[in-house]
Order: structure tokens, then sequence, then C-alpha cells
């Protein structure tokens, strides 16, 4: 038997930090190829500490559903989950590029393929894209429309804007978007001055964070000026110094995002490829799900 | 239930060829035939077809057998789903005859969680809030996929979020209708989370509790602070962290860690059916928080207030610590926590800027140091 964790965050304050691990996790999950697929939080239940004792599979699939590699996913998460003998040096990674590395965990004397995070996964710059379409209403949006990439920044760790730099260059290497910038909530370029930075008149805002809460609900609509208080909300696309912006939310709410969780665990020696082109074509925006078939 | 399931008869002749022996039936295939046993009947050298008559005559043990031995089943399931029925403890017919008549009836946390019978003897399981108990089922939201039960269980009947799935805030007017045993067990893994496994662990003597010390020890980053916390021998701190978190009024775990493995609460784990094996994140994130607060040293002040003010500021303290301040009536103005009370007392004794009888946080004492401070 397989199994499927997805480790997230999660909140003691905010109710819908566990909405999209749950979404992907459900996605996953009726795909049919893990026996049991398992969420567990940091600051919910189960906890790190105690989930993987709630399976019965002896071979398990360890995804953080994080943006980038830090303290999270180097020291936390292998702590809690007493993975015998974590060394990060087992990731052999520059700071986006950790893969898997398998450990056993010594509570329940199981095999734990710990992954790297899916925000450093080539696929996420699919997402991103596809949160682009979704957010538009344009499977093919692309032409005439810019794209921003926004990130915590380096704050707590540099590495979370290696993060937003590989996919913002990733999709301007691509060259579907007028233009494609990384901006930042607290470094240069700030996400605040978001106008100054495109030439394009519409601009579409991704923010590379896992789930919508006070980051993305809040400081980031108000500081580029989408609205003066986003307890009123705004509108999509919203109006702003000559400019329009389509404003996405978190990308980790994306339902593409079921399908970077089965990248890495695939990566890391999951059979699982049919459930990913599954994930894919069922996903998208113009998708029609459940509507007869 | 009457009449033996075909397929249940032959998979209990199959099983008795290396031997059967649950709740009180017994069937081997030996030398001379087969025996099979209840606890009212014995019978030895039985044919095939003589074998099928006889356990055919007693289908409850047959399909009793069949359901915990029948199928495969992790072992943790099939502990818990036993100990649901008491099996290790009540015969199969008391059982039996409890579950057709409705009877049969356990408690998990705040769930009630009823056991009927199949035709075929397989159990149902029917869960709801304990609260719910005299309700009728007409009056419940009726539920029947255990993954719905993970929102179900995010807020309470008063809207807020529940970030601690064991707290006994566990909302009502709903009812899980016609699980089996898996469907259960994975209702009763999204409402309480790990609770099935850790308890299991304990049945076996094998849980594995991680005592306060050790637990803050590991903590890092912004917790890492914590640590310093615990000096010397004292644990008073700790005692008064698990009277404000890890009380029954609050968390419905049994707690099992104590200070460290040699020194013992002196606060109550509590009555739970299961065990919390270590402060968990909520106790974690409080704790921080404390640790700062309990880093300032105690001061002098001086406030002026009535015998009847001073007791109502404990009576404000006790509705809040005690939860009850949705409770007071809105003309209660006996009970000194009552809002109309309370703002009476803040507009008598707290001044514009928010301070008690209008004495300032800071003391004079304070005042000097900052002022040496600066120089």
């Amino acid at each position: 038997m397989q199994a499927l964790v997805i480790v997230a965050h999660g909140s003691h304050l905010n109710p819908d930090a566990s909405t999209p691990t749950y979404d992907h996790a459900d996605t996953i999950r009726s795909a049919g190829v893990f026996d049991e697929v398992r969420t567990a939080f940091w600051k919910e239940e189960p906890s790190f500490r105690e989930v993987l004792r709630t399976l019965e599979s002896e071979e398990v699939y360890v995804v953080p559903l994080f943006i980038s590699e830090g303290y999270f996913t180097e020291e936390v998460i292998p702590r809690e989950l007493r993975l015998e003998g974590w060394d990060l040096d087992e990731w052999d990674s520059d700071g986006t590029s950790a893969t898997h590395a398998t450990f056993e965990a010594t509570d329940v004397g199981k095999t734990v393929h710990y992954c790297g995070p899916v925000g450093t996964h080539d696929a996420m710059s699919e997402v991103i894209v596809r949160r682009a379409e979704t957010v538009t209403g344009d499977d093919d949006v692309g032409d005439g429309f810019a794209l921003a990439v926004v990130g915590h920044g380096t704050e707590r760790n540099e590495n979370s804007a290696k993060a937003v730099h590989l996919h913002a260059d990733k999709i301007a290497k691509t060259g579907r978007f007028e233009e494609v910038k990384a901006l930042f909530m607290d470094e240069d370029p700030e996400v605040d001055d978001v106008t100054d930075f495109f030439e394009t008149t519409d601009i579409i805002v991704v923010p590379l964070f896992i789930a919508d809460g006070y980051h993305t609900q809040e400081d980031i609509p108000e500081d580029m000026g989408l609205t003066d208080d986003h307890r009123t909300g705004w509108e999509t696309p919203a109006a702003v110094d000559d400019h329009r912006i389509w404003y996405a939310g978190a990308v980790g709410t994306e339902a593409l995002m079921a399908e970077v969780v089965l990248e890495r665990a695939a990566d890391a020696g999951a059979a699982v490829e049919t459930a990913i082109r599954d994930i894919d074509r069922r996903t998208k925006p113009s998708a029609n799900i459940g509507a007869g078939d | 239930m009457t009449d033996v399931d075909d397929q249940q008869l032959t998979a209990l002749l199959s099983a008795a060829e290396t031997g059967v022996d649950c709740d009180g039936v017994t069937a081997e295939l030996k030398a001379d035939g087969y025996l099979f046993e209840t606890p009212d009947e014995h019978h030895v050298g039985l044919s095939e077809p003589a074998f099928r008559e006889i356990a055919g005559r007693n289908p409850w043990f047959v399909s009793n057998w069949y359901y915990w031995h029948g199928r495969d089943r992790p072992d943790t399931e099939i502990a818990f789903l036993r100990w649901l029925e008491n099996a290790d403890d009540l015969s199969v017919s008391d059982r039996y005859e409890m579950m057709a008549d409705g009877d049969l009836v356990a408690s998990w946390g705040e769930l009630r969680i009823e056991i009927t019978l199949a035709d075929d003897g397989n159990r149902i399981y029917t869960v709801r809030n304990e609260a719910d108990a005299e309700r009728t089922i007409e009056t419940l939201e009726i539920r029947s996929d255990p993954f719905t039960a993970r929102e179900l269980v995010k807020h309470d009947d008063r809207g807020r979020y529940r970030p601690l799935k064991t707290a006994p805030t566990l909302p009502t007017g709903w009812t899980f209708v016609d699980l089996d045993g898996r469907a259960l067990a994975e209702t009763v893994e999204y409402v309480y989370p790990a609770t099935i496994a850790n308890w299991y662990l304990e049945q076996q003597g094998k849980l594995d509790v991680d005592h306060w010390r050790e637990t803050m020890q590991r903590q890092s980053g912004i917790y890492g602070l914590i640590k310093t916390w615990d000096r010397g021998d004292g644990y008073e701190h700790v005692n008064w962290v698990t009277e404000a978190c890890c009380d029954d009024s609050q968390c419905l775990k049994r707690r099992e860690w104590e200070y460290d493995d040699e020194t013992t609460l002196d606060v109550d784990g509590g009555e739970g059916v299961f065990p919390c094996r270590e402060p968990c994140s909520l106790v974690v994130s409080a704790a921080r928080k404390w640790t700062q607060l309990e880093a300032e040293e105690p001061k002098r002040y001086e406030f002026e207030l009535t015998p009847s003010e001073k007791e109502q500021l404990e009576a404000i303290i006790d509705a809040v610590a005690d939860g009850e301040t949705e409770s007071i009536r809105e003309a209660d103005i006996y009970n000194g926590a009552n809002r109309y009370r309370t703002r009476f007392l803040r507009a008598k004794r707290v001044d514009e800027a928010g301070r008690l009888c209008g004495v300032s946080t800071e003391t004079d004492a304070d005042t000097d140091t900052d002022a040496d401070e600066s120089t």
C-alpha cells in the first residue's frame, strides 16, 4: 500500500487556511492512485507529529504544500515527522532544486519519501499560468496581457524570492505574455507600485502563496490600490492608474496544484502518471466537470 | 436476522480448517470431523453437511465471526470497533439483542455512536453529537460521506472557527447514517484526528508520550523562546498552562504528558477516552506568549475600588475564563459580568486612555529607569 500525505501550515485563526490543502487532497483521492490520502498541518490536526500513525500504508509520500525551501521544509517537517538521519544535504538543493529523499520515520517504522515543496517544482509555472487563465476566464490569455508573480520577499528566507524569480523567468521565456515580472511584498520591486513596472494596460497579478489569508486578501489588494478597504472587496479587473489589474488571489487555491503535488510524488517514485494527465484535463477552466461523464 | 448467510457459513467452514476461536464460538477440523462449539452447544465428529446444519442454526455466531474475521481490516480498526460494542465483555447474544433493540450505543468524545445490525450481521453505525441524542432523525441533517465531516467540524454552533478539533464545542444538528466500520473510522478520523491511533497504541501499552520538557526543548524558530520558561525545579507554570488549556472543559483528550518523566503535574489529566501524548500546537503557541509575559517582574499598583467592584472584576475573570459571557442574560444586572454592569464599571473606573482607575501601567520606578537608560 502507498499513501500520500500533503503537509501544510494551517492556522489557529483562519478557517480557510486548510481549504486548498483539503481540496487538492480530494482531487488526488478521487483519482484513486493512492491507497490513502491524508493531510497534516503545523497548526491544525492531525499534526505533522501524529499523521503517520493514522496510516495503514508502509510506504508514504510526503509532499509539503509550501512555496519555498526553508525553515519549514528543512527543519520543522523532518523533525516533527521524525525522519531518521534527515540531513539537508540529502536534498542536494541549490535552494529551489530539492526533489526528494527517503527516510524511515522512527516512531512508526514507515518508509517516508520526503519531497521538495510544491512551490519550486517546474510544473508550478504552469499553475501560475493556469491561474492567469482562471482569473481572466480565457484558456489562451497572453496577448495584450502582462503577468506579475508576487512573492513574500526575502524578509525571512532568501529561497522565497528565488522561487518567485524561477517561475517568472521561466514563464517570460515562453513569450506568452507581453511582460512578466517578479514583485514582492517587502522588498523592491514592490507590489505596491505594480503599475509602475508595466507598459501593458492589462496586468494579471498572481501571488505565489499557498492559501488565501491576510497577505493575499487584505495586504496586497489594498497596497496595489484595488480597494481602500479589503472588506468592501474589489472589481476584477480593477482600474488602477490607467491599468486594469486582474488580481488572481493565492496560486495555491488553483485546482491544478493537485497535479504539482502528484508530480512531486511521481518524481519520488510513486506510480501516478495516469492521474496527472487526468487532473490536468479536469481542472482546466473550460472543462465542464461532472456534466454528463 | 434469522437465517444464516451461505457465504459466511462457507467462509467459516473454510476457516475451521486452521481453527476458529471468536467470542465464544469454536470451529475446528479434527481427524474425526468438524468440531463446533458455542457457550451452549458442543459438537464433535461433524461431517461437512452436519457442520453446515448445526452452525446454520447459530447465525449470530457465524455472522459475528464473519464480521470480525471474514475480511481484511487493520488491527487498529478492529480494536476500535470491538471496543465500541464492548465485544470483550458482552456475549454475542447480549450484543445482538442490544443491537436489534437499538440499545448498543457508544461514546467517543462528544460523538454518540449507535450500532445496529444489517440482515447479514454486518454492523451499521450511526453517528451524531451526543447533545442530539434525543432528537428524531428528521430534525437532523443527514449525511453519509465521511469526508464531509471535515468541513462540518470547522465551526461551532456559534459560527466560531474551531482550531482545536477535540475542543468540546462539536456542532450539533447533523447525523452520519449507514456507515460501515471503515466509514465510521474515517468519520471519527475527521472529527477527532489521530485519536483512534493513539488510543490503540495506549491499549497496547505502546503510547509514546512526550512530556512538556522534551516537547519544549524540541521547539525552534519563534517557539525556541519557550525553553527559557523552564527554570530549576519549578513546574508551577506548567500547572497553570494545563489548567488553562487542557482541562476537560477545554479539550476532550486525556492528558498523559507531565512536566517530565519524573515530575508529575498537580493538575488532573481529565477523564477523556482518548489520550493526549504531547502538548499540542495551541499549547505551544500559548506557551510562547506566556513565556514573554511571564518574563515581566510584578509591580505594585494602587487602585481604589469598592468591595463590590473588586468582586465584580473577579466575576468578569470567571465569566471570560469559563466562556459564560454569552449566556449572561441581557438584563441580569445581578451578575457582575453582565454587559451593562461592566460598561458601568468602565464608565466609572476606566479613563479615556483605557487605564483602570487612571493608573498608568508604567510606574514611577519605570520612568526613573528609563531616564537612567537614556543617559
